[in-house]
């Protein structure tokens, strides 16, 4: 569906050296996917979505969607909708003017307009809003006409910059699985961005994972999760345990990526066997499981977590142990 | 807050209003309901005759009869101050749009330029206009010397000099209300249109221009309200062939010494001002409904 083939994009200041946004990044994003940009911020996933939306111009490389390059089309031209990260929803118009807009603007029919429009807020439930203005709906209300204004023309891509940022916890999640709902219900492609790596585990169907400028890893959520092929990657996605290799006395060139969860942690007194020994330096209770802090022998740190609690104390020494194919071995 | 408290909050804003603004416009209305003194000033009895005076004239055997003429000059004051508003308004919107796209260094530098003008005395500048246009002046002499024409055009004393003059005074007044409301659009909303498939036009019926109208609603009361009561364009640059009301007020005052006159005349100009602000805060609030 959309094919970025090795875009550059550098930002000309002029009291400084210019900004290199994304270096020569390449991407495949297939049809009727939930694909996720997750990052940090500042790494280049809203420059990226602003490409492929057409409000910037890539320094190089090319941006083709459904097989056409779309170089030298504006944004109007692009078979393409934004659900922007403020909403940007137009003031002065009430919900239903919004949601209809996109269709004016392509000339529809009334009558189709109307149907559309009436469509698009069942969708996101929103149908007894649509003479409300934007300024007399909750943040979370606003989020869903931004969504349903951008559904309505029924647009190959639909971009999504961090659109539930600005939602408390309890609402994120809400939207998170309408949003899931949604994509699956249209089958249209949906591209989101997000710093939250939680969310992009939970929604997506592939993750793209980009540091400052760059695409480390392309995969399906369990993939990335469960073989990260960075340091990076390990330790932004879920928790991870990043041991040098000297600590478990192997080799010093690696690192060592252990999820906590994979961790057993058993006194030393119990005569266990393991691949270090250390010190529980602190217990942390967490509802359900109990998060153990061990201070290994040569010095390194790691974090175990289990299930229910057990009889270790602070300052007892331990035996750490793990299935060796749940780690993975990066080069430093 | 106890009840008190806010009227002492309020109580010097109140005092500036009354004072500056309610005051003259009482003693203007109670001014021209008296008797004119020869002198100058007013005296008793009070009378409508000012009013009288719009429409008839007194003859010498003290009949009246109809003569528009003043009703002429105030239909022309307002025609021209209309015309000024209109022509400031597709002036203005380009400008301040073009200002509002531009760096922001760049956008001080052209705001400044837009309040230049304000520096130099308007009587000055008003000459400037004379210097630039009169039949000797810089615009004839550039176009004789460039060969297109032989003869002077008369670019001065009319309705063309008038308004440009107009326009020339008052149109920062109409750049700097709309650059105002324009800044404060969310460039986001623009790219959300364009993203709707909206295309240049399309954004600025649709979303620039119903945002950007609040700001040129005020840039027109701004223009309009003096454009009319104006006396300095209209007297130097029309060469006070023809009286615009502006001029003909400040003669009531001074070489006519006919106060109530010219005090009826300023109520007319009041009235018909505020029914064209009451007329368009009406409209206003229709369509926040
Ligand atoms: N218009 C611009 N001019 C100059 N630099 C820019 C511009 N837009 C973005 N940048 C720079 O490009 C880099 C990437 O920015 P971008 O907005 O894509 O980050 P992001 O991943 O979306 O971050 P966030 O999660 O904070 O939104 C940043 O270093 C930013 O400072
Ligand atoms: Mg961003």
């Amino acid at each position: 569906m959309i094919d970025i083939q090795s875009v550059s994009k550098s930002f000309v200041t002029r009291d400084a050296d210019p900004v290199h946004a994304l270096n020569a990044v390449s991407l495949e994003i297939y049809d009727n996917e939930f694909f996720t940009l997750l990052g940090p911020s500042g790494c280049g996933k809203t420059t990226l979505l602003r490409l492929i939306a057409g409000f910037e111009a890539p320094s190089s490389g090319a941006i083709r969607i459904a097989g056409s390059d779309v170089a030298a089309l504006p944004p109007q031209k692009r078979p393409v909708n934004t659900v922007f990260q403020s909403y940007a929803l137009f003031p002065h118009m009430s919900v239903a003017e919004n949601v209809a807009f996109g269709l004016e603007m392509q000339n529809a029919p009334k009558a189709l307009i109307d149907e559309r429009v009436r469509e698009a807020l069942e969708m996101v439930r929103l149908e007894g809003f649509a003479t409300r203005r934007p300024a007399q709906l909750s943040g979370g209300q606003q989020q869903r006409v931004a969504v349903a204004r951008a559904l309505a023309p029924k647009p190959s891509v639909l971009l999504l910059d961090e659109p539930l940022s600005a939602l408390d916890l309890k609402l994120r999640k809400g939207m998170q699985s309408e949003l899931k709902r949604l994509q699956r219900e249209t089958g249209i492609t949906f591209v989101l961005v997000t710093h939250d790596q939680e969310e992009a585990l939970a929604m997506s169907d592939r993750i793209a994972v980009m540091r400052s400028g760059d695409v480390l890893q392309v995969g399906t959520p369990r993939d990335i999760y469960d073989n990260p092929q960075d340091r990076f990657v390990a330790d932004f996605i879920g928790e991870s345990n990043l041991l040098p290799g000297a600590a478990l006395g192997r080799d010093p060139a690696k690192t060592i990526v252990v999820r906590p969860e994979h961790i057993v942690v058993s006194p030393v007194s119990d005569g266990a066997k393991g691949h270090a020994t250390g010190a529980v330096s602190a217990i942390t209770f967490l509802g359900s499981d109990t998060l153990y802090e061990v201070v290994l022998e040569e010095g390194a740190k790691l974090h175990s977590r289990s299930r229910g609690g057990s009889a270790l104390a602070t300052g007892d020494r331990v035996v750490v142990d793990w299935a060796r194919h749940l780690e993975r071995e990066l080069a430093n | 807050m106890g009840p008190n408290r806010t009227w002492l909050l309020i109580a010097p804003a109140m005092l500036v209003i009354g004072v500056f603004m309610v005051l003259p416009l009482f003693l203007a209305v109670g001014y021209s309901f008296m008797t004119a003194n020869p002198y100058g000033g007013v005296t008793a009895p009070a009378t409508f005759d000012a009013y009288l005076q719009f429409l008839y004239q007194r003859d010498f055997d003290d009949s009246l009869v109809f003569s528009p003429s003043y009703a002429l000059i105030i239909l022309r004051s307002v025609y021209l101050a209309i015309a000024t508003t209109i022509i400031c308004l597709v002036l203005g919107l380009p400008v301040a749009w073009y200002i509002v796209c531009q760096t922001p260094e760049r956008r001080r530098i052209l705001l400044f330029a837009v309040t230049l003008p304000f520096w130099i005395n308007t009587l000055i500048r008003t000459y400037c206009w004379i210097l630039i246009l009169r039949d000797e002046g810089l615009a004839n002499g550039a176009l004789r010397h460039a060969g297109i024409i032989s003869d002077p055009l008369p670019l001065l004393y009319n309705d063309g000099s008038i308004l440009l003059g107009l326009v020339y005074t008052f149109l920062p007044f109409m750049v700097l209300p709309i650059y105002s409301t324009l800044e404060r659009i969310d460039p986001r909303l623009i790219e959300a249109a364009h993203d709707l498939y909206a295309g240049r036009a399309a954004v600025f019926r649709r979303i620039v221009w119903p945002l950007a109208r609040p700001g040129a609603l005020a840039g027109a009361t701004l223009v309009f309200a003096p454009a009319l009561g104006s006396f300095l364009a209209p007297d130097l640059l029309g060469g006070g062939k023809k009286l615009l009301i502006g001029s003909l007020i400040q003669m009531q005052f001074t070489s006519s010494r006919n106060w109530p006159f010219g005090a009826a005349l300023s109520t007319v100009v009041t009235v018909v001002v505020l029914t064209v602000f009451v007329i368009r805060s009406r409209r206003v609030e229709e369509e926040r409904r």
